[in-house]
């Protein structure tokens, strides 16, 4: 089983080695901070900053909302069979 | 330990509110200015959707294999944070390279891959809930499958050098957005935590309903 | 006794498709009309556009191999011998191995028309090297049919297995067709890309293996009731 896993590991690091030939021009590595905001650019920023977080905060309250909503209805659920059983 | 569930929302909203406060007061990146704020959200994002690629795989394996159903319950609670996550790290990192890179999109290495693990993500809730009989362990073998991507997608980045920023960001912040990223990442687990834990508990009454009415059939 | 099971269930496909070339004749005419829906899109003025060639010999062979994928497997549902298969006393990795090798064949004799076919169609020089071109197609298709195979066995009993299996297999198998495509890519450039050719070759091969192993892993599990 450990042999199998470590085969699978060391294959997946094999693919990595290959690839490694290949260097398109370089990206960020490190970021480098300023206290003070260049010229402005173009595009405003703002608001592509609000609307991410803004995603967020919806997205999360959504996904809340449906555990809610889904755990609301199997308690019903469970509250009518006990209430079934209670009768007979 | 459920009694500790709504005040760690609570702190976790209240911590989620501040963040923008913290946020701001860092330091601005060079190049990017303003929009490379949305990292704080962003890259926490990418590590929670991995992470819980992970544990879906870890546990979809232990369900395979053991038979163990919590570890389906933790299974099917993680592949759904996987989409939720990978979703917003999917709208955020446009969002921030429409300005940063003038471009929505760019089909290189990581986004690609990403693309890929959600759809994975999404391909097991649809066999979970389309699927029919037997639908439980076709996603478990999947998500061994699925997993298998993951350290892919986060090494892809060192190796093919495009525009999306490398690992090595990350652990060379500067103290001045050390303390935001961290405090971000901070409330992101935190989120995913609980989401991950409401989750689990929403599968494990389903369990006990299902129980209830094989019970009653006796 | 591995080795054995796998080239009779071989055998044994082989021989029923034999006789009657269904699958064969259908898979292959499937893939003739992505290359003529492609040919729409992908051509300008008479002219294919640059490395089309590539992109649609290889989603022709992901999407004829689904098709096929999916018309073996309901063969074997239809007949019920699935499960007569999982109850013989095999090793069942063995007989995953045979379904799968049964559809390398299957994709290999599609490619054998298909890629002559798209190098006309697309005047794409191909056949320049075509030792590696024959590498990189059988590392990709193997790969394609490791995954394909699994799921399609994982699929069978399932109620919507026609949709649920393109849905799973294409993300999945992204990393093969990018792997496939851009070493097509680089063996049609003029001059020919060897190594990055090679490398692309090594990184399916790679995947081969990783996909393999998970599916020797995974397969005894999962077609356990």
């Amino acid at each position: 089983m450990m042999r199998r896993l470590f085969l699978v590991v060391w294959l997946m690091a094999g693919a990595a080695v290959p690839a490694l030939a290949f260097q398109p021009p370089a990206a960020q590595s490190e970021y480098v901070p300023v206290k003070d905001l260049p010229p402005v650019d173009q595009l405003p920023a703002a608001p592509l900053l609000v609307a991410a977080y803004s995603f967020i905060w919806l997205a999360a309250m959504f996904y809340l909302w449906t555990i809610w909503r889904r755990l609301g209805k199997v308690e019903t659920e469970m509250r009518a069979l006990e209430q079934r059983r209670s009768h007979r | 330990m459920r009694k500790a569930f709504f005040p760690l929302l609570l702190v976790t909203s209240a911590m989620f509110a501040y963040a923008p406060v913290v946020i701001a007061h860092a330091d601005y990146e060079s190049t990017m200015g303003l929009v490379q704020k949305v990292m704080y959200f962003h890259a926490p994002s990418g590590m929670v959707m991995l992470i819980s690629a992970v544990v879906c795989g870890v546990a979809s394996a232990l369900y395979l294999w053991k038979r163990d159903p919590a570890a389906d319950r933790v299974a099917i609670a993680a592949a759904e944070l996987t989409a939720l996550f990978g979703l917003i790290v999917l709208v955020t990192g446009p969002l921030w390279a429409r300005k940063a890179w003038g471009v929505w999109w760019v089909w290189e290495a990581r986004l690609t891959m990403s693309f890929v693990g959600w759809l994975i993500a999404v391909g097991y809730l649809f066999v979970r809930k389309y699927g029919g009989p037997g639908s439980d362990k076709l996603a478990a073998g999947l998500a061994v499958f699925g997993t298998a991507n993951v350290p892919f997608i986060y090494v892809s980045v060192n190796i093919w050098r495009t525009m999306h920023p490398m690992t090595t960001v990350v652990p060379t912040l500067q103290p001045g957005m050390r303390g935001a990223f961290w405090f971000s990442a901070l409330t992101l687990f935190m989120l995913y935590g609980l989401l991950l834990a409401a989750r689990v508990h929403l599968e494990r009454q389903r369990t006990a309903l299902d129980q209830l009415y094989l019970a009653e059939e006796d | 006794m591995f080795v054995r099971t796998a080239l009779l269930v071989l055998r044994k496909d082989f021989a029923i498709e034999v006789k009657s070339r269904e699958i064969l004749y259908t898979t292959l005419l499937f893939a003739l009309s992505c290359v003529l829906v492609f040919s729409i899109a992908f051509v300008k003025e008479g002219e294919p556009l640059e490395d089309a060639a590539a992109g649609i010999l290889w989603i022709a062979i992901e999407f004829a191999g689904t098709l096929a994928l999916g018309r073996t497997f309901e063969r074997e549902r239809y007949g019920e011998t699935l499960r007569a298969l999982l109850l013989a006393p095999a090793p069942r990795a063995a007989i995953y191995v045979g379904k799968m090798l049964g559809i390398v064949v299957l994709l290999a004799v599609c490619e054998l028309l298909l890629v002559p076919l798209v190098a006309l169609l697309f005047r794409s020089r191909l056949f320049e090297e075509p030792v590696l071109l024959v590498a990189l197609l059988l590392t990709g298709t193997v790969g394609f049919a490791v995954v394909g195979s699994l799921f399609a066995a994982m699929l069978v009993r399932a109620r919507t297995r026609d949709v649920m299996l393109p849905i799973l297999l294409y993300p999945m198998t992204v990393p093969l067709m990018i792997g496939g495509v851009r070493g097509t890519v680089a063996l049609t450039q003029t001059p020919v890309d060897q190594p990055s050719a090679i490398m692309w070759i090594v990184l399916l091969l790679c995947m081969d293996a990783v996909f393999l192993i998970l599916a020797l892993w995974t397969f005894e599990p999962l077609m356990t009731e």
